[in-house]
């Protein structure tokens, strides 16, 4: 065994690149830059503020280096060898290679009479419940491939939910939507929201949200049973909804091709978009926020960076729905077709699996089930579920979500979610200005006394203007002071009109419905001011 | 191709067998916890709501005596032991984990004025108005006796008797000297019947002595003359001398910053100084609504507990300018004495309705012996609760104290006073030549001069 005295040069490059490597995971656990204490003039808060960084400095480092024994599991990952393309595998091909335990997960469920059928899992990824349009619900664990529960409500079936954990779902039914828990027993009767196409849940603040065939979104508290808002959304019929988890935001897609975001303390949407010429079809969130896809009849895929609301890239593609996996692939469906799509870089989605459903069937809903790489694909003629490698988190957090979770942690979850319930009012397009200090607004308004000192200067200004000197009687003095006048009036016009703005009355421009106006033929035609 | 997708046995993430601790699995990747400023903000909310509502500070009334209080002194050696002494010369030991008196001395004709023990423990000092010094040897032999029956401990040790009636005494640390304070300050040895030294500035009576912890020679006098005298037992005179407007009914000094010292003075006010630059005090404690009567020193520096004649008593941090804390019971009278036990967990108060009460320092704390996880989650939500102190809501919360109406009404008129005066005292300065009225800082307005 020869001993080397000099360093590969090889394994010195592995050295820098696990060097790059950890201060990447660093990054990741220290959210956001540090403060700018350079700034600060007060000694003693930059001293405490210093202290507070170097913590979390030490507390990031301290996760990045713990990564490798927290987190056992490598993650999926499906790679091409020489001429591949991931695109061309087939999900029969796919199962050959991987292990015995993972070829048994999917399935093909042919479910013909009552389908087309919707399918939500619960945020650990254990439970699935579906429900069939003509009124089959069933729940099923998905560890264990067992039936936990089959009913039949005996009337259409829009969408189904589940709350805060497998013991209740909501069913969005004919007339109203439904709460039954993991037996089939009807537990509440929501007729508030009236006939609802779709439901969200968002399980921090325990809200059941929907939106009815009149556009009206519906949000209520599951944990008191209290209605927290209602709103019009005024833009038509639509059963587009999605929540955006990372800051619970609703996304609606109209029919009118807009994407508005809804908050239940706010009658008027945070933000609406144009997206699409003619209706929207699919909205998706990515987990990290700043991600959205839309997908409309106009053949196009958009990705959206939220934080610009700005069109990333855009596809030509249709989908009828479109769900965004944890690490970040993007499954679309079009007609018996089911496209996974793969971030290449620079948020550019490239086709990274296909999986094409027997022809005429047709899917209606394509979810991923969360830590695990599988998607679940609802369709007209029943269920199925694909392996997608690489679309689920790998190690799971036993505080955060457990996929094997007893009976006595799922219950001390549920007082815990219950003890950390957010108030509504925390919902807003940015989680993170919770206790963060407002910026003052850049143009203030200028006070009176501002204006009046300005006005002040600049006719002081104008009359010390030269005037030029001109000949035939074009310099008379009297011309001379009116054009000075003139130059005066000129100069403090413009300031003239704040100075009355900040007198308290603006200027009223004369409505048109003013009776007094209008000729008296006309007059009917006036809106009326009384109500 | 190569493909891999995720693969879970149950077996390999779930327990082996029912006796086993649940498996424990951590991902710190904050992209699974989504909304973490809310979360925290929440449990901040919630942690400030059960802070209040498990806030019960007062453990218990230890009564025994049939005079008030007057004066009362822990022992370095024993943490629950606390000697009291009451105005009809009456001292009693009490055990303050039974809430009992221990052992009853047959104290003073009159009121005992001072009591303090050496640092070792073995020996209590009482003074009173009968003009005597009574020097009690191995204080403490009735509490580690077994027999728990209450009876008369025996007599004093030694009787002094002196010129002038006793207003104060404390012991030196680290020593065999101890000071009493009347019409003088009389500097005693635990051996002799006289005393071995005394000084005198002015001919007002002296209210109370403290000796300084750093600095063994050097104490601290507050007299009725409104004065506070510091003395260095090395110099054959006082050493400095401040006076105020108004007089310290007590000083004490901070054991860990042994150069600051606080006095608990007679305008509702409590001052800290540097014993070094006396021209100006470093913080001005304020709250209370009617003369401060006693304060003393949480062993950790951090925090000092004063007793009022409001039947009020407070809670300070050294560096605060208002309460931390304020505990009143309907029962409670004015009081006259507080001390904050040597652990730093509880308070004694003294007052005039003969009782000696028994406070937490922390209001919601939780006695007893804490798990460590609870421990850790009580540190999670103090450090969460500090956080977002800054939050209306939570600042609220956290800043509310229910006071009783008429000390409820005192300070709002107190308030009113002070907003007149410093108006009146604007207008004086808006109408005089400008200069000829310096604005006078608080922490000064209250000191008349220094004298060497």
């Amino acid at each position: 065994m020869g001993i080397s005295t000099e360093e590969d040069p090889k394994e010195r490059k592995n050295n820098k690149d696990s060097l790059d490597e950890m201060e990447m995971k660093v990054a990741k656990y220290s959210r956001g830059k540090a403060a700018n204490l350079g700034a600060l003039r007060d000694k003693k808060l930059k001293g405490q503020l210093a202290g507070k960084e170097r913590l979390i400095g030490q507390s990031a480092k301290a996760a990045a280096q713990a990564e490798k024994w927290f987190l056992p599991i490598e993650g999926g990952y499906l790679e091409p060898e020489g001429l591949e393309k991931t695109y061309r595998y087939q999900q029969q091909s796919i199962v050959q290679e991987v292990d015995l335990l993972s070829s048994r997960k999917p399935f093909d469920m042919i479910l013909p009479v009552l389908g087309p059928y919707t399918l939500e899992y619960t945020s650990n990824g254990r439970y699935m419940i579906v429900g069939g349009r003509k009124g089959h619900i069933a729940m099923m664990d998905m560890l264990n491939m067992d039936l936990i529960k089959e009913f039949q409500v005996r009337e259409t079936v829009r969408d189904v939910a589940f709350l805060h954990n497998e013991q209740l779902f909501a069913v969005a039914q004919k007339k109203y939507p439904y709460i039954y828990n993991r037996h089939g027993t009807e537990i509440h009767c929501l007729k508030e929201h009236g006939k609802s196409l779709k439901l969200q849940f968002l399980d921090k603040h325990f809200l059941l949200v929907s939106i009815n065939s009149f556009g009206q979104l519906h949000y209520q508290d599951m944990s008191t049973g209290e209605m927290i808002a209602n709103y019009r959304t005024g833009l038509g019929r639509t059963d587009v909804m999605r929540a955006n988890p990372y800051n619970a935001v609703i996304g609606v897609g109209h029919a009118g091709g807009k994407v508005t975001m809804w908050k239940p303390t706010s009658v008027k949407p945070l933000v609406t978009m144009l997206c699409h010429h003619g209706p929207v079809t699919a909205v998706a969130f990515d987990r990290g926020g700043h991600l959205m896809a839309t997908a409309g009849v106009d053949r196009k895929i958009k990705i959206w960076d939220l934080r610009k609301y700005e069109v990333v890239h855009s596809y030509t593609a249709r989908a009828q729905s479109l769900d965004f996996s944890q690490k970040g692939l993007l499954a679309g469906s079009n007609g018996s077709l089911v496209e996974i799509y793969k971030d290449s870089g620079g948020q550019d989605y490239k086709v990274y699996m296909k999986h094409r459903m027997i022809k005429g069937y047709q899917v209606d809903k394509v979810l991923f089930r969360p830590y695990e790489d599988i998607c679940g694909i609802g369709h007209s003629m029943g269920l199925s579920s694909i392996l997608v490698p690489g679309s689920g988190e790998a190690n799971f957090d036993t505080f955060v979500e457990n996929p094997v979770e007893t009976r006595k942690q799922r219950r001390e979850k549920e007082v815990q979610a219950l003890l950390n319930k957010l108030p509504p009012e925390t919902i807003m397009l940015d989680p993170n200005m919770i206790a963060t200090v407002r910026q003052p607004k850049k143009k203030e308004k200028k006070t009176k006394k501002e204006i009046e000192e300005e006005i002040e200067d600049v006719v002081e200004a104008a009359k010390n203007t030269k005037v030029k000197k001109k000949t035939k009687g074009r310099s008379k003095p009297s011309k001379r002071a009116k054009k000075k006048e003139e130059e005066v009036l000129k100069a403090k016009r413009p300031l003239l009109d704040q100075y009355k703005e900040t007198n308290g009355q603006p200027e009223k421009k004369q409505r048109i419905g003013d009776q007094s106006e209008l000729p008296k033929a006309l007059q009917r035609f006036a809106k009326n001011r009384q109500p | 191709m190569r493909v891999k997708v995720i693969s879970r046995s149950t077996d390999e993430f779930t327990r082996d067998r029912s006796q086993d601790l649940q498996k424990v699995f951590r991902n710190y990747d904050p992209a699974l916890r989504s909304q973490e400023k809310a979360v925290e903000y929440t449990r901040a909310l919630n942690a400030a709501k059960l802070e209040k509502i498990f806030a019960k500070p007062f453990i218990g009334a230890m009564d025994g005596h049939i005079d008030a209080v007057s004066c009362m002194a822990k022992n370095p050696n024993n943490l629950k032991a606390v000697f009291s002494g009451s105005m009809d010369g009456d001292i009693r030991l009490w055990d303050i984990a039974a809430r009992k008196t221990v052992c009853q001395f047959p104290g003073h004709q009159g009121a005992v004025r001072g009591l303090a023990t050496s640092t070792d423990g073995d020996l209590l000092i009482s003074c009173g108005v009968d003009c005597t010094v009574r020097l009690w040897k191995d204080p403490m032999r009735r509490m580690m006796d077994t027999s728990d029956a209450i009876g008369d401990a025996s007599q004093p040790s030694a009787v002094y008797t002196w010129k002038h009636a006793f207003w104060g005494v404390d012991h030196q640390w680290d020593g065999n000297i101890f000071a009493t304070v009347g019409a003088q300050v009389d500097i005693w040895d635990h051996n002799r019947s006289e005393p071995i030294n005394s000084f005198e500035w002015g001919k007002d009576t002296l209210l109370s002595v403290r000796f300084n912890p750093g600095e063994p020679d050097v104490l601290i006098t507050s007299a009725s003359d409104r004065s506070l005298t510091l003395y260095d037992l090395r110099m054959s005179s006082p050493a400095r001398k401040l006076i105020m407007k108004t007089r310290c009914n007590s000083v004490c000094w901070n054991p860990r910053e042994p150069m600051n010292f606080t006095a608990a003075n007679e305008d509702t006010n409590c001052y800290s100084f540097d014993s070094r630059k006396l021209e100006e005090a470093k913080i001005v404690h304020r709250g209370h609504v009617s003369a401060v009567m006693d304060i003393d020193y949480s062993p950790t520096g951090r925090e000092f507990v004063t007793g009022s004649y409001d039947r009020t008593v407070r809670i300070f941090q050294y560096n605060g300018d208002h309460s931390r804390e304020i505990y009143h019971t309907k029962r409670m009278q004015r009081v006259f004495c507080v001390k904050y036990t040597y652990d730093g967990t509880y308070l004694v108060s003294g007052s005039d309705d003969t009782n000696l009460r028994l406070w937490k320092s922390k209001a919601s704390e939780q006695l007893g012996v804490i798990l460590p996880r609870e421990r850790k989650k009580q540190e999670y939500l103090d450090a969460v609760k500090e956080r977002y102190k800054h939050l209306p809501e939570i600042k609220r919360i956290v800043r509310h104290r229910h006071l009783p109406k008429p000390i409820y009404k005192a300070a709002n008129i107190r308030r009113t006073m002070i907003e007149a005066e410093s108006r009146k005292e604007e207008r004086r300065r808006a109408h005089s030549a400008p200069g000829s009225r310096p604005v006078q800082p608080f922490r000064k307005r209250r000191l008349i001069k220094e004298v060497e």
